[in-house]
């Protein structure tokens, strides 16, 4: 396994110019999240306009694979309906598992963060915005 | 056994890392994509010298009894071994007695036994513990509980910009309200070889008692904990050249004696009766359960090990690797090290500009260089050094200036990639 297949050209481009991250403040801050391990810190503050994600921005500090997963999430997910935003998440996270999902063709630029599945200590640092976004739909279930 | 002679307190014949990794299996690995490994993370846990090996694989093999039971011959093997590995870690330390001697799984455990044996039983509402700010998490928490629960009080002495403790600081902070100083003796983050002879001492004068966090010191300068007069120390054994799991806890036989248990069952009892039990002499008071027989043995063949290398060669090879390496990696534009104390060990954490720490490791994995990235284990540091995350690499007596110079080639290369636009 080559540092190219980790690190690919779309990933880089992500992690220098990372879509949809904004400072949030507190108020609006939906879900907190912090990896003990590495220090990886994530915040994020969305809406919900009906049944669709909208207004979804992201406040990161974290390593390349973090910060461009949550950039590559964020805009695959933005405006999105919540189920196709659900299983979105469900594939993303069964593909980091090393599996093959029958919809990973719907994920488009995210399957060049496949290639983490082959180095099991940065596997988290891939998935925790996505769990992060599995928070935001519940908080945001919850106050509807 | 490839040991010069030593003992020559004039001129200490210089350490040779070539002819000491021969002594190192794990220093030969070759992986699948044919790198070699650079073992530079060091503060972490260490490799083992095939005498440590052999003498933990000889214990399996012929003497694999149980310690203090039986009276068969495998038995009366087994606690032989047992107590003569305690009796020159004991000399290793300068500790008066074996019986101020508790073999623990490690440092994290000394901390624990001391937090529930002594602070909780002694400690009273209003007390302080006074710690600083450079304290790995293991000799920070423990005190942050039992504080908790007594109604007592940490404190926390700053550091100064270059890493050393605020000594102004420290002494204003050390109040009579201060019962117990726990103090690491070297920083697993900025390499700080902290004053602990004067702190201690400073304790003592306010009535205080001192705990030193020997794991950082232990296994790369000369120690003595009459010289120190410290009241506790602990260490653990893997980041010495010794197995994992096995550690020592160094305590006053008078405080020993007055502690609580901390962990019950066999071995520590002298009567059981139905409804209560009295406790076995010290050290045995403080080893329930069968201990880790083959680690204490295999701890006591490091210390061997050491011992014949010359701690003084150790520390001033040590010396000069880090001096290079403070160097070469203070050439690098747009990388920071964190911790420029004049008293160090190899220990150094550094931040490389728009590479984060994980990502730095990464590439050092990619050419076999090991090193560290993360908090570190001492999250109160990396807030007041305001980084999320650092990269470590730390040094150890069979480290070369090959070593760095792998490590600076890999740090070049992560830089270039993440750099080129």
């Amino acid at each position: 396994m080559q540092l190219d297949d980790l690190y690919q050209e779309v990933i880089l481009d992500h992690y220098r110019h990372p879509r949809h991250f904004a400072a949030l403040r507190d108020d609006e801050t939906l879900v907190d999240e912090e990896n003990p391990l590495c220090g990886d810190h994530i915040r994020m503050a969305a809406k919900l306009a009906g049944e669709r994600l909208t207004d979804l921005r992201v406040q990161c500090t974290g390593c390349a694979i973090c910060t461009a997963s949550a950039s590559m999430m964020a805009e695959a997910v933005s405006d999105q309906p919540v189920s196709a935003v659900r299983s979105k998440i469900e594939t993303f996270l069964a593909i980091l598992r090393g599996e093959q999902p029958p919809q990973a063709d719907d994920l488009g630029d995210l399957v060049a963060l496949r290639g983490v599945a082959e180095f099991p200590m940065r596997v988290k640092c891939a998935t925790m915005p996505w769990h992060a976004l599995s928070a935001v739909l519940q908080r945001l279930s919850v106050a509807k | 056994m490839s040991v010069l002679t030593s003992k020559e307190p004039a001129e200490i014949q210089a350490l040779s890392p070539q002819t000491v990794r021969a002594d190192f299996p794990a220093l030969d690995r070759i992986f699948a994509d044919q790198q070699r490994l650079v073992y530079l993370d060091n503060a972490a846990t260490t490799q083992k010298p095939r005498a440590v090996l052999e003498a933990t694989r000889r214990y399996y093999e012929e003497s694999a009894g149980n310690v203090h039971r039986a009276v068969h011959r495998l038995a009366a093997e087994a606690t032989e071994l047992y107590e003569a590995a305690r009796q020159r870690i004991a000399k290793f330390i300068g500790a008066p007695s074996t019986r101020s001697m508790v073999f623990t799984h490690g440092a994290t455990e000394g901390f624990n036994l001391v937090a529930y044996g002594w602070a909780r039983k002694f400690l009273k509402a209003g007390d302080e513990i006074l710690v600083t700010e450079m304290e790995h998490h293991s000799n920070f928490v423990p005190w942050q509980r039992a504080a908790q629960e007594r109604g007592a009080v940490v404190r926390i002495a700053p550091i100064l910009e270059d890493g050393t403790l605020d000594r102004v600081a420290f002494a204003r902070l050390l109040t009579p309200r201060v019962k117990l100083v726990a103090v690491t003796h070297a920083s697993n983050v900025l390499g700080t070889v902290n004053p602990v002879a004067e702190l201690i001492a400073a304790a003592h004068a306010i009535g205080a008692l001192a705990l030193v966090d020997a794991a950082q010191s232990a296994p790369h300068l000369p120690l003595d904990v009459r010289a120190l007069d410290a009241d506790f120390l602990a260490f653990s054994g893997h980041k010495m050249l010794g197995p994992t799991g096995i550690g020592v806890l160094y305590a006053r036989e008078t405080l020993l004696e007055a502690m609580d248990p901390f962990l019950t069952g066999g071995e520590m009892i002298s009567k059981v009766f139905d409804d209560h039990a009295t406790w076995a002499d010290i050290p045995q008071k403080f080893e329930a359960g069968t201990p880790h027989i083959a680690g204490a043995i295999g701890l006591g063949a490091a210390v061997d090990y050491l011992e014949r290398l010359g701690r003084e060669r150790v520390r001033q090879h040590e010396q000069q690797l880090t001096a290079y390496a403070l160097e070469r990696l203070g050439d690098l534009p747009g990388l920071r090290i964190f911790g420029r104390a004049p008293e160090r060990v190899g220990v150094i954490s550094f931040a490389l500009d728009g590479v984060h720490p994980h990502d730095v490791a990464q590439f050092c994995d990619q050419t076999g260089v090991a090193i560290r990235a993360g908090h570190l284990c001492a999250q109160p540091l990396m807030h007041r050094l305001d980084v999320p995350a650092l990269s470590r690499a730390s040094l150890y007596l069979y480290n070369a200036t090959d070593d760095v110079d792998r490590l600076v080639e890999a740090l070049q290369a992560a830089q270039r990639f993440f750099h080129a636009t």
